[in-house]
């Protein structure tokens, strides 16, 4: 039982993560319909920019966590308006090669900048360790925890009460009719790209906290499971992105704690094509009917 | 219909033209040891091209999974030729590959090509990352990450430039078949194909299968040839260095897939030196085709004897073709 709990402990900081990185890949589908294949890799910017705040800026953990999440912001609407604007009215298919190029593009050119070895990342947070009934909690997992809990709070503040939350649901719902309602689109596209990208930044700098190592490779898996994530939540449902995330977090800690580490991966993407097949439109989706 | 008409012998003179040619090079010594292996590394994918061609190209649905189907196919040939290392072995490899990759892709195509473009897309994807996390899991047989070596050497580029041959013969022939035509009409539109009467899962699948089945032939070719497989060969980023060869060429052009696979190959020689900045040319015009030129170098153009032969006739069957 206390193992259990531990691994519950450990899946749920995972999953915090994931969840960050699987609110921009829904938020992103929410509005134009496309797997931002690049999401993956802004958080690996994201988790390079901390590196470089704190280890050559000597900044301390929040304005640097604040500093990457800005640049993936940017990082985030530069690439929404070079590759992906021009393709809006293309088919699906040219969307999703347009974003796997980008990712190509993100990994290889940050190979080509700083090379593929892999880095340990500055521990900035001193790594006590709590201690009660049993169970241990680092300072670092509460961290975690606590930015992402506040992040999401933010982000609902967001969605649910400004002006541009309003025109981001708007935009989801029907993109033709909020136009004609005299929402900028575009803007509103782009605010959303930055939303979702400065959430994957956070969890760049967060994850390089939390093990301890970064690489240029490093954004393609949890990348895909943040995908898939968000797709057990329902795509383009933020909540389910939440849950979706601390779900497969907690799914993979607990398959790999009880001796199954070599399948966790296998597992997870078990249960994305289970998903797909059974409730292709998520755990807390509605089903839509397709219309000519 | 005469089997030996003016057009099959001219696709026989070419077929035979090109074999020649290669004949000649690697007798003079023109295409040396280290061209030979950018030979069969074009070979090989112009294999591996054409077969996702017609899964994304002609029945318009988004596989990321090819470079599965490529190691299923590596692996079983890998096993077989290391226990008989011979021709024969290589033939039963290969067709070991080719039985468990077709059926894999038909397990799996029947749920999954009911979903639509980008969910399609990642499931497949991940189809293709269970298989390789098996493979690295089954130690006994397929030696885990450490990959298999000292595979018997006995594929060159004759047979695999045979196994092109075939394998374009039947692609071909089936997009001109009807249900080739029930393919290209899903491309089309899916839901009017439907309308119409088409089992539209049927010839998803039926292509899926196809596809498959060639990225097995492929990826055996490979292990026989390279002699070193390691399920690491065969990740996402080989599929996605498929896909690109295939995007290059033209979605829906098997030629354009052929010529990109050699030119790109040809390129890939003289990029060498570049190293990293190679792969960054490659995803920056990867983004900047699909800007620019989405429907790739040749669009749905394809080569043709008969088109050669008479053009006045080639360009009134395309008018007629369009029109339709």
């Amino acid at each position: 039982m206390e193992a259990f709990l531990q691994q519950l402990i450990n899946g749920l900081s995972l999953g915090s993560i994931y969840a960050l990185i699987a609110l921009g890949y829904t938020m992103v589908y929410g509005i134009i319909k496309l797997i931002n294949f690049a999401h993956g890799d802004i958080y690996m910017v994201g988790a390079f920019v901390g590196y470089t705040a704190i280890n050559t800026l000597h900044l301390s953990f929040f304005p640097a966590l604040i500093l990457s999440m800005v640049f993936c912001a940017i990082l985030g609407v530069a690439i929404e308006r070079i590759a992906y604007k021009p393709l809006r009215n293309a088919t699906r298919v040219a969307a999703l090669i347009t974003a796997i190029g980008m990712s190509y593009l993100l990994q290889n050119g940050m190979i080509y900048l700083v090379g593929s070895e892999t880095r340990a990342f500055p521990q900035v947070i001193k790594n006590k360790v709590y201690e009660f009934a049993g169970l241990q909690v680092s300072q670092t997992q509460i961290m975690i925890f606590a930015t992402t809990i506040i992040l999401m709070l933010a982000l609902q503040l967001i969605v649910q009460k400004t002006k541009m939350g309003k025109a981001m649901r708007a935009v989801s719902t029907d993109a033709d009719a909020a136009r004609l309602m005299g929402i900028n689109v575009d803007n509103v596209i782009s605010f959303t790209f930055a939303l979702g990208s400065s959430l994957a930044g956070a969890a760049g700098v967060l994850v390089g906290l939390y093990y301890n190592s970064i690489e240029p490779m490093m954004g393609y898996a949890p990348g895909l499971k943040a995908f898939i994530a968000a797709v057990l939540g329902g795509i383009g449902i933020i909540p389910g992105a939440m849950f979706g995330g601390f779900a497969i977090g907690i799914i993979e800690t607990l398959v790999s704690g009880y001796g199954g580490s070599l399948i966790k991966d296998a597992v997870v993407y078990l249960i994305l094509i289970i998903i797909l097949i059974f409730k292709p439109s998520g755990l807390l989706g509605k089903n839509v009917k397709e219309k000519v | 219909m005469k089997q030996f008409n003016k057009k099959n012998f001219g696709w026989l003179i070419f077929i035979a033209a090109i074999y020649i040619l290669i004949q000649v090079g690697t007798a003079t010594g023109i295409i040396n040891a280290f061209y030979e292996i950018t030979l069969m590394t074009i070979l090989i994918n112009v294999i591996l091209a054409t077969g996702l061609n017609l899964i994304i190209g002609f029945s318009g649905q988004f596989s990321l999974g090819h470079a599965g189907f490529m190691a299923i196919g590596a692996y079983c040939t890998g096993v077989i030729s290391i226990k008989y290392p011979t021709v024969l072995g290589l033939m039963g490899g290969l067709l070991l590959g080719i039985a468990i990759a077709s059926l894999v892709a038909l397990l799996v195509g029947i749920p999954t090509l009911r979903l639509k473009g980008d969910y399609l897309a990642i499931a497949t994807l991940g189809v293709a990352e269970i298989i390789r996390i098996v493979i690295l899991n089954m130690n006994d047989i397929t030696n885990g990450a450490a990959g298999l070596s000292g595979i018997p050497f006995i594929a060159n580029w004759q047979i695999t430039f045979a196994f092109i041959v075939i394998s374009l013969i039947v692609i071909m022939n089936y997009i001109k078949s009807s249900p080739g035509r029930a393919t290209i009409s899903i491309r089309e539109d899916e839901i009017a194909a439907e309308s119409m009467g088409i089992n539209t899962t049927k010839y998803k699948i039926i292509a899926f299968v196809l596809g498959a089945a060639s990225a097995a032939i492929a990826g055996g070719l490979h292990a026989s040839y390279f002699s070193v497989i390691r399920p690491a060969d065969f990740t996402f980023m080989k599929s996605v260095d498929i896909l690109i060869i295939v995007v290059f060429g033209g979605l829906g052009s098997m030629t354009g897939s052929v010529v990109a696979a050699i030119v790109l190959g040809i390129l890939n020689v003289y990029l060498q030196p570049f190293g990293q900045l190679r792969m960054i040319i490659y995803s920056v015009a990867l983004v900047a085709i699909m800007v620019f030129r989405p429907s790739g170098l040749l669009g749905t153009k394809e080569f043709t004897i008969s088109g050669l032969l008479d053009r006045k006739s080639k360009k009134k069957s395309m008018k007629e073709g369009e029109a339709e």
